[in-house]
């Protein structure tokens, strides 16, 4: 195709022409272009289909406000990106673009049929609709429309690209890169801050970019950008971020930013990141964000070929590209006659100048005058024509009386809509600042500051480019100033000659009475019309945080860039009363939409979360040990043989540590040292047990209550010096049971004097567990007396094994005669290598996680977290055992007191032998007290410990059961999910060696 | 994300921070001759006001060091951060000088 609608001029480059597609046609378009543009310039319109009535959809706007266009670029690899605005697409050779929301093809979509059906899917209509039948809503309606609704289509694969992520400070963050961003950041930089300067757009210059008639500082205006560009380029203080939106204002100056790296790229380097997130804490903020210009509400205002009178400038100025050739506007604001005659000189035929206003004056329409231009006062258009291109309208007189009169019908090919601009008040609003109502230009600016941050040029409703040149430079200034720069006698940039934005319309346009046919749309992205907010103001929705809610304006990735103050008017003239006392509905973050990549950065596969790893893993990995997550760590689970299934290993693990012995890594285990002279008592108030009495060179079990006198930790504690103790804790509960440590130290026992460090990864532990452990460890350990005698259960000695420092524990998690070597991390895996094969040997096997579970089950040995839930106490346990009696205080002592505590009925853990030994519990299956209970009724208890024990031959389970220690030999039943409950008996939660005699070997 | 001043440390980014929960609920020296009631208000009981609220935060991923934090649940502005054990700040003095 031919781009018959490209001109002369813009900052295209015609020596870099570029093909891309659009629906699979090639076109031809330049450097420079956006799609938008390019497409514009070959003719084309059509651009989309429209969310809910499928009308086809042109161009509306020519930046990040544009709500039709909505496009997904595909470039391989699995790269598809969806809703992209056509007008922010910067064109690369090859691009490939898609338009979206439609059934065959643009041009002929099944789905306008809900065109037709239009009266019957106005506001509301979801909620009304699909009530009926019961039951048809979840089988019927929903999968109907979730296939129907919905903007774009996500992608199907992962994402290949990488994003990058960067922490920055300045002394100024200026946001937008328009004449007031410009002029702030200069001045704020020559003041000597560091300045950030970010604009969403390839290009900084915003309106500049698209003026013809401004001069600043006696030069054209975009001369005076390049000029300014390169002398904030000159200075090292300077960061320019173009492409770079600011999509989120936070607390404290902390704002979010999104850097598109290279995405306008034909083929970008795979070693660079596609986009980089930058969070900035700022000193001082300047918000230049600019205005959007605003549609009109009329019938038929949203055909392709209408559009906003200054897009068309832009695509006419900036592009070179010419949007009808037989041009009508409809304006309520002087900057409509900048366009009209920029597109009048470029070639177009000037149809006809509709003003709402009766008597425009204005230097924009004297100069339109004088071009005998066919200015028209008092004008509406009263609906446009067309159905995939505009291509004419319907004119109305508006009479004294105000009444609207059809004034006859006029041809043409693009009709732009001027209805005033609207501050874009997003980041100021997200950063809490209050918003004011200027009731003469009925707009919000900004009002009173709860940042660091002020608002200038056209984000704060100043529109002649003097004075947001003079507001944007002093600014600049302030913000300097207040983050400490006094700043230089630099002037403003002075300039003149532009035609400025004055006047403007909000809500519907006037019509003749007995209304119109035909839809006027308010919200083109989410198809909201001016009758569905009427309806909602009717139907009884008062606010406008609720009528945005029914009718859906506003809302989604548009976030009522262009639609929220018509349909605030609207509704507030539905309601008949002001304007600002309807409200206004909350900017939300982000600005635009930001790629869940941009946010992921790198914290994707691999880097997802940290992994830590033990010093033996690399022996476990080798071995083939399949691996569970404990909390970050991963953990050794079973170590099967070629051919052996889970359960095969984990018994034969099992019956290898009771009948000679296991190694296991418990390197895991969380650990403190708790050292200083008050060490001991602060281990007594921390734990229910004494630990004053414990001899050095002995371990007691610990148990740790939480206030509340729950249980919370537990483990094992050795005494090394009368100073000096190796707490340990379970692996998941290091971190907390530290800070709740600290926590009293530091802000409850402040008389103790105590010194915690965390040693969790200072030691490798490996567990010998079985009668042969003495025997495996006996060659290699020296300076410790291993004999029963000298080194009973529970006792810890230091002496070296294979020649490295050794905190050898005589303990057991398994029943078993049992050793924990703790060595220096960096000697774990020589030493692991060393007892290894000293312990092939004697026939054993190493063991996971997994026989770990089992071997302690079969004793009973609980697992805080497993067979307890945070509302356990330790007599719930049946471990009133483990409390210091004679204690006067210790954390949760005060709590096991309390009424709810003590009563007889909470549940309490117990064994659970089922009457079928085969039969292993799910898990969390519920303890019933019949087979079959009645549907509603509640449980006893639940199963918290379940396994299949080879060493008995049967099951084994533990539950809490809701006053399980009384009902010793009960008959309950378990829940399971193939059948009815079955029968168990309540026993002693202890189920091998129940006299301990294997411990003491 | 929020910026604090640890009174140790000095400023620095939310993200090395923990949460503690409402700051000045001291323990009993000897909590057994507490009554129920007030044991349970000292274990549940919690302010949660429209405005100024004392607060303990902890420099987890830094110095470690738990201490007081004055903080406006409105704005969420941190008025004020002061190491454990100092006396609370009147609340009136502190709340004139939210807005920066």
């Amino acid at each position: 195709m031919s781009d018959g609608f490209r001109i002369k001029g813009g900052r295209i480059d015609r020596a870099k022409p570029i093909s891309f597609s659009f629906d699979g046609t090639v076109y031809r378009g330049y450097e420079g272009d956006t799609l938008a543009s390019a497409l514009l310039a070959n003719g084309v319109h059509l651009m989309g289909r429209s969310f809910k009535y499928h009308r086809p959809r042109g161009v509306l706007a020519a930046g990040a406000e544009e709500p039709n266009a909505l496009v997904t670029v595909t470039r391989g690899g699995g790269r598809s990106t969806p809703n992209l605005r056509a007008t922010q697409v910067e064109l690369y050779e090859g691009l490939q673009a898609e338009s979206q929301n439609r059934f065959s093809s643009l041009g002929f979509d099944i789905g306008e049929i809900n065109d037709l059906a239009g009266p019957l899917l106005g506001a509301g209509f979801y909620y009304k609709t699909f009530m009926q039948p019961k039951g048809a809503w979840a089988k019927l309606y929903e999968p109907l429309i979730r296939r129907a609704a919905g903007l774009g289509e996500a992608p199907r694969h992962p994402d290949p690209d990488h994003y990058a992520n960067r922490f920055a400070h300045c002394d100024v963050l200026v946001a937008g890169g328009g004449p007031a961003g410009l002029a702030a950041a200069l001045a704020a930089a020559q003041s000597g801050a560091r300045v950030i300067l970010a604009d969403e757009q390839n290009e900084f210059g915003g309106s500049l970019l698209a003026e013809t008639t401004a001069t600043i500082d006696d030069q054209p205006a975009q001369d005076w950008v390049r000029a300014t560009i390169a002398a904030l380029n000159a200075m090292p203080h300077v960061t320019l971020l173009p492409r770079t939106t600011v999509f989120g204002y936070f607390q404290q100056n902390f704002l979010g930013l999104v850097e598109r790296v290279t995405d306008h790229q034909a083929a970008p380097p795979s070693a660079v990141a596609r986009e980089r997130l930058w969070q900035v804490r700022a000193k001082e903020v300047v918000l230049a964000t600019g205005a959007i210009e605003r549609p009109l509400v009329f019938a038929g205002n949203d055909r392709p070929g209408v559009m906003l009178a200054s897009a068309a400038r832009i695509f006419c100025n900036r592009y070179g590209v010419l949007v009808g050739r037989r041009v009508i506007l409809f304006t309520a604001d002087d900057s409509a006659y900048a366009a009209a005659l920029d597109l009048f000189r470029a070639g177009a035929t000037i149809m006809a100048i509709a003003d709402l206003r009766t008597n425009p004056t204005g230097p924009g329409v004297d100069a339109a005058r004088a071009a005998k231009l066919p200015v028209m006062p008092g004008t509406v258009i009263i609906a446009a024509h067309g159905r995939l291109r505009a291509d004419g309208v319907t004119l109305g007189a508006i009479g004294e009386d105000g009444a609207v009169r059809a004034a006859g019908d006029l041809p043409c090919d693009a009709l732009l809509m001027a209805g005033g601009f609207t501050p874009t008040v997003h980041l100021f609003s997200q950063s809490r600042g209050k918003l004011t109502y200027d009731e003469a230009r009925q707009m919000f600016i900004p009002g009173t500051s709860v940042q660091r941050e002020r608002s200038a040029g056209g984000a704060k409703g100043t529109f002649a480019l003097a004075a947001i040149l003079a507001e944007g430079h002093a600014a600049g200034r302030d913000a300097a100033q207040k983050a400490g720069f006094t700043s230089e006698a630099h002037v403003a940039p002075q300039a003149k000659g532009d035609i400025p934005v004055a006047g403007g319309f909000v809500g519907a346009v006037p019509q003749p009475k007995g209304g119109v046919k035909g839809k006027a749309f308010v919200d083109f992205q989410n198809d909201v019309k001016a009758t569905d907010i009427i309806a909602a103001t009717q139907e009884g929705f008062r606010s406008i945080e609720h009528v945005k809610r029914y009718t859906t304006t506003g809302m989604a990735t548009d976030q009522g860039k262009t639609s929220n103050m018509n349909a605030l008017a609207i509704a507030a003239d539905a309601l008949d009363r002001p304007l600002p006392q309807v409200g206004l509905t909350t900017f939300r973050m982000p600005y635009t939409p930001v790629t869940f990549g941009s946010i992921a950065g790198h914290a994707r596969g691999d880097l997802f979360d940290p992994v830590r790893q033990t010093p033996i893993h690399g022996w476990a990995d080798e071995q083939g040990a399949a691996f569970e997550n404990v909390g970050l760590w991963k953990r050794a689970w079973y170590f099967a043989k070629p051919g052996e299934t889970m359960h095969e290993a984990v018994v034969r693990e099992c019956m290898t540590v009771r009948r000679a012995a296991g190694l296991f890594d418990a390197s895991t285990l969380g650990k403190i040292e708790v050292v200083g002279p008050d060490a001991a008592e602060f281990l007594n108030r921390l734990y229910t047990n004494p630990f004053s009495k414990l001899e050095v060179g002995r371990c007691r079990y610990g148990l740790m209550l939480n206030e509340a006198g729950f249980v919370m930790d537990d483990g094992v504690i050795g005494r090394l010096a009368t100073d000096r103790f190796h707490v340990t804790m379970t692996t998941g509960g290091a971190p907390r049971v530290l800070a709740h440590m600290e926590d009293y130290l530091q802000t409850e026992f402040t008389d103790l004097k105590v010194w915690l460090t965390s040693t969790t990864e200072q030691w490798a532990v490996i567990a010998v567990q079985g009668p042969r452990a003495r025997a495996i460890i006996a060659p290699l350990v020296e300076g410790i007396d291993l004999s029963a005698e000298a080194m009973p259960h529970m006792s810890v000695k230091t002496g070296t094994i294979c020649g490295v420092e050794t905190r050898l524990f005589r303990v057991s998690f398994t029943g078993e005669l049992g050793f924990e070597i703790n060595v220096p991390s960096d000697y774990g895996r020589a030493v692991w290598d060393a007892v290894w094969a000293e312990a092939r040997k004697h026939d054993v096997c190493a063991y996971g996680t997994e026989a770990m579970h089992v071997l302690r089950a079969e004793k009973g040995y609980i697992i805080v977290g497993q067979d307890t839930d945070g509302t356990v106490t330790p007599a719930d346990l049946g471990m009133e055992w483990a409390i210091g009696k004679s204690k006067p205080d210790f954390v949760g002592k005060r709590s096991l007191s309390r009424s709810d505590l003590v009563k007889p009925n909470r549940p309490q853990l117990v064994g659970l032998r089922t009457a079928d030994p085969g039969f292993v519990p799910d898990m969390g299956a519920q303890i019933v007290p019949v087979a079959n209970p009645a549907p509603g009724s509640s449980a006893q208890g639940f199963v918290s410990s379940s396994y299949d024990s080879a060493v008995l031959g049967r099951s084994i389970v533990m539950g809490l059961v809701a006053g399980g220690r009384a009902r010793m030999a009960e008959t309950v039943f378990i829940t399971r999910l193939d059948g009815a409950a079955a029968p168990a008996t309540i026993v002693e939660p202890i189920f091998y060696d129940p006299d301990g005699e294997r411990l003491h070997g | 994300m929020l910026l604090i001043e640890c009174p140790y440390c000095g400023p620095r980014p939310e993200l090395e921070f923990r949460y503690g929960g409402e700051a000045h609920v001291a323990r009993a020296a000897d909590p057994a001759t507490v009554d129920d009631e007030h044991w349970t208000a000292f274990l549940f009981w919690r302010g949660n006001p429209k405005g100024l609220h004392f607060e303990r935060w902890r420099h987890a991923s830094g110095c470690g060091r738990f201490f007081n934090c004055a903080r406006d649940t409105v704005s969420d502005v941190i008025v004020k951060t002061y190491k454990a054990g100092e006396p609370k700040p009147d609340a009136a003095r502190l709340m004139t000088g939210t807005t920066p």
